[in-house]
């Protein structure tokens, strides 16, 4: 009987055991990410599949736009691998903020009937996101087969750049998903930052091309970053990072981690009142 | 050790209502152009603060303090907007409270809905490890309980077609069944039981008393359903507009509460009279030197005063009267054809007398109306006049807070002799 814990509830008092909770809720975390995955093709009639063609086309499109029309450099390997590379990481990062700036409203009945750290909702919804991440990874490894591209031993440091994909789709997904909460004008800022960014980060095109005066500025995009990263490990060869870039962006990626977790914080215990 | 399990401490919960703006949530725009409006107030007379006059604080919640013990069955019961709900929010962390404290022993587990989580597309298995890992269940818990979740369910032979496909006595019954079978030790239950057929509703309040007698679990219930209440809370709390007014015996509370139960409109006058409809112009109890009266000696006549405008006539109009006693069940109508009093006037007054040593003491309520039958009811007053009929001695007196009816009987006795 000593050993039950005593929970003590107050104005204003920040929860010290959040983290702990957060832990001891983890299987609700893995409840709701396959509750996620598994509706989301429900009732369609390729399912999955879906996963694969959405960005199998815009890699097409893009593969002709920029690579044939524009005659844009590729960094020595394949244009369709040079989009595919980037397309990976900003479909999951495009896909993961959508999917969270939206959890809280679609969860609204377990917000104001439940109560659970708040954190695992956008964090259970950007793994439905990594999820179509991994198979659409399966498209760049035919790819790879099919122009015969082998990469070199930087593949094995893709790991780490997917955990900076990961902390910028947290870090901006939990920004979204407490801002959407409470104002609604995200619902429609957000599809439009996901259009735009798509071109504004170097998707379709290697950033080498942009101005090496514009480079540290065009760095404070977080994606641009993770994009480049993505491409030295997969692409391989000629393909370069520019370092202070590099940095830049993976210090924006972290810092927009670390704030977001903060306001989302700071806001969730008012979202049941809110939303 | 001590076996307080829920400590509440000068509990408050305070909402602003901002009368501005319509919406239920914020715009952006809104928040910036106010953020630019208090800017131009505070330069143009940066003493006066930034009080806006159009927001107002609402207390839903009130400096309410209370303690549950191990193992208690608490009813609370309330109008609607007592409270009730945003407590119950309150102890499950759902809202933040904004002054106050609350100290929990113990894991908590909140049925504020049925079915809360539940997914229309996932099928009856997959909803039940979601629903119970939202309830606060470990997976293992859950694989272990499961047969127990699907007899109690009733649903076998449908746990792999989607919940969108059920009928909602099959949803609400298995909702409860995930429900009823987490084993935290305080269960905060709201309302749930209101749906369900009545078969279902028994099954449900025998689980929850066998959950807390045998297994010696607290329960926190939040009802209208004053019978439910009654037959499973030992305490009641009775809420108020946010302030809790009556904490005691479930049976003392229930008392109470229905005494409170409805503002009590001592008399009806009024002065607006309207020449298109029928209506009470006035309506009071008076004793028998015709003075108003709220108090009847049970060996005293009570009389009721009433006056009609009579602006639509029709000799099929009637005036009929009802007493309700304090549960509000009705004990008799009279039923008065008007024609047979009618001269022509447009107002009519009567006095309505009911005979001494016939209502039991108790509480007691009117309900009038002048029907104009299968066309119209004209002005229903109901749950009026409320009164009280006094224990003076009558020969009940020593059974006096028993229930032994609400009407002495009129009878006759007579000794037969024995046959043979």
């Amino acid at each position: 009987m000593n050993t039950e814990k005593k929970l003590i509830i107050e104005a204003g008092r920040t929860e010290k055991h959040y983290w702990l909770d957060l832990w001891r809720y983890r299987e609700l975390f893995y409840f709701l990410a396959w509750r996620d995955i598994l509706v989301r093709y429900k009732q369609t009639v390729i399912g999955f599949v879906w996963a694969l063609i959405r960005p199998f086309l815009t890699m097409v499109v893009f593969t002709v736009v920029f690579g044939k029309l524009a005659r844009l450099p590729s960094e020595g390997a394949p244009y369709p691998i040079l989009v595919f590379a980037a397309m990976l990481p900003w479909q999951f990062f495009s896909n993961s903020l959508a999917e969270a700036s939206g959890s809280l409203i679609g969860n609204a009945n377990l917000i104001s009937k439940v109560y659970f750290p708040r954190l695992i909702i956008p964090a259970s919804s950007i793994i439905t996101g990594f999820v179509d991440f991994l198979i659409s990874a399966l498209i760049l490894a035919g790819l790879m087969m099919w122009y015969h591209f082998v990469p070199d031993w930087r593949i094995v440091t893709l790991p780490f750049f997917v955990a900076i994909a990961f902390a910028a789709a947290m870090g901006c997904g939990l920004w979204l998903t407490a801002l959407n909460a409470k104002y609604r004008d995200f619902r429609y800022i957000v599809p439009f930052i996901v259009q735009l960014g798509l071109y504004i980060s170097p998707v379709g095109f290697s950033s080498s091309i942009i101005p090496q005066k514009w480079r540290l500025l065009y760095s404070l995009n977080p994606m641009v970053g993770v994009i480049d990263g993505f491409r030295w490990a997969i692409l391989g060869g000629q393909s370069a990072v520019y370092m202070p870039g590099f940095l830049i962006s993976t210090g924006v990626v972290l810092l927009a981690l670390v704030s977001g977790i903060w306001y989302f914080r700071k806001t969730e215990k008012t979202f049941a009142d809110v939303i | 050790m001590d076996d307080t399990v829920i400590k509440v401490d000068n509990l408050s919960k305070k909402y602003i209502l901002s009368h501005r703006q319509r919406e239920s949530y914020a715009a952006l725009r809104d928040v910036i152009t106010r953020g630019v409006q208090n800017l131009g107030r505070k330069i143009l007379s940066p003493f006066s603060g930034s009080q806006s006059s159009t927001t107002e604080e609402f207390f839903a919640l009130k400096d309410v303090s209370f303690e549950i013990k191990r193992g208690d069955r608490v009813g609370i019961i309330g109008r609607n907007g007592a409270g009730k709900s945003t407590l119950l929010k309150l102890l499950s962390r759902i809202t933040e409270p904004s002054n106050g404290r609350i100290e929990i022993t113990g894991r908590v587990a909140s049925l504020l809905e049925v079915g809360t989580g539940f997914h229309p597309e996932l099928t009856g298995r997959e909803n039940i490890y979601l629903n119970g890992a939202i309830l606060g269940m470990a997976r293992m818990e859950i694989k272990r309980k499961f047969d127990e979740i699907v007899a109690f369910a009733e649903i076998e032979r449908f746990l792999d077609t989607p919940v969108k496909r059920y009928s909602s006595g099959m949803y609400v019954r298995l909702a409860f069944a995930v429900a009823a079978n987490l084993e935290p030790e305080i269960l905060l239950v709201d309302e749930v039981l209101a749906v369900g057929d009545a078969q279902f509703q028994k099954k449900c309040v025998g689980k929850m008393e066998e959950v807390s007698k045998n297994k010696g679990r607290t329960v926190l219930f939040v009802s209208h359903n004053m019978g439910i209440v009654a037959q499973l809370c030992e305490k009641t709390i009775v809420l108020e507009k946010g302030v809790l007014v009556f904490n005691n015996d479930t049976p003392l509370a229930i008392d109470f509460y229905s005494k409170r139960g409805s503002q009590n409109i001592k008399k009806i006058q009024r002065e607006d009279l309207s020449d298109k409809t029928n209506q009470f112009i006035s309506v009071k109890n008076v004793d028998e030197a015709l003075k108003e009266a709220e108090a009847f000696d049970y060996d005293e006549e009570i009389n009721l005063l009433v006056e009609l405008n009579l602006s639509r006539w029709s000799q099929f109009l009637e005036l009929a009267i009802s007493l309700y006693d304090k549960d509000k069940k009705r004990i008799f109508t009279i039923l008065e054809p008007l024609a047979k009093y009618y001269t022509g006037e447009k107002i009519m007054r009567f006095q309505i007398t009911i005979p001494a040593k016939f209502i039991a003491p108790g509480r007691y309520s009117w309900l009038m109306c002048m029907p104009l039958p299968g066309i119209e009811n004209y002005d229903l007053l109901d749950d009026i006049c409320k009164f009280n009929v006094l224990e003076t001695g009558s020969e009940f007196a020593r059974y006096y807070g028993r229930d032994y009816g609400v009407v002495f009987a009129r009878y006759k006795i007579k000794k037969l002799k024995l046959l043979g």
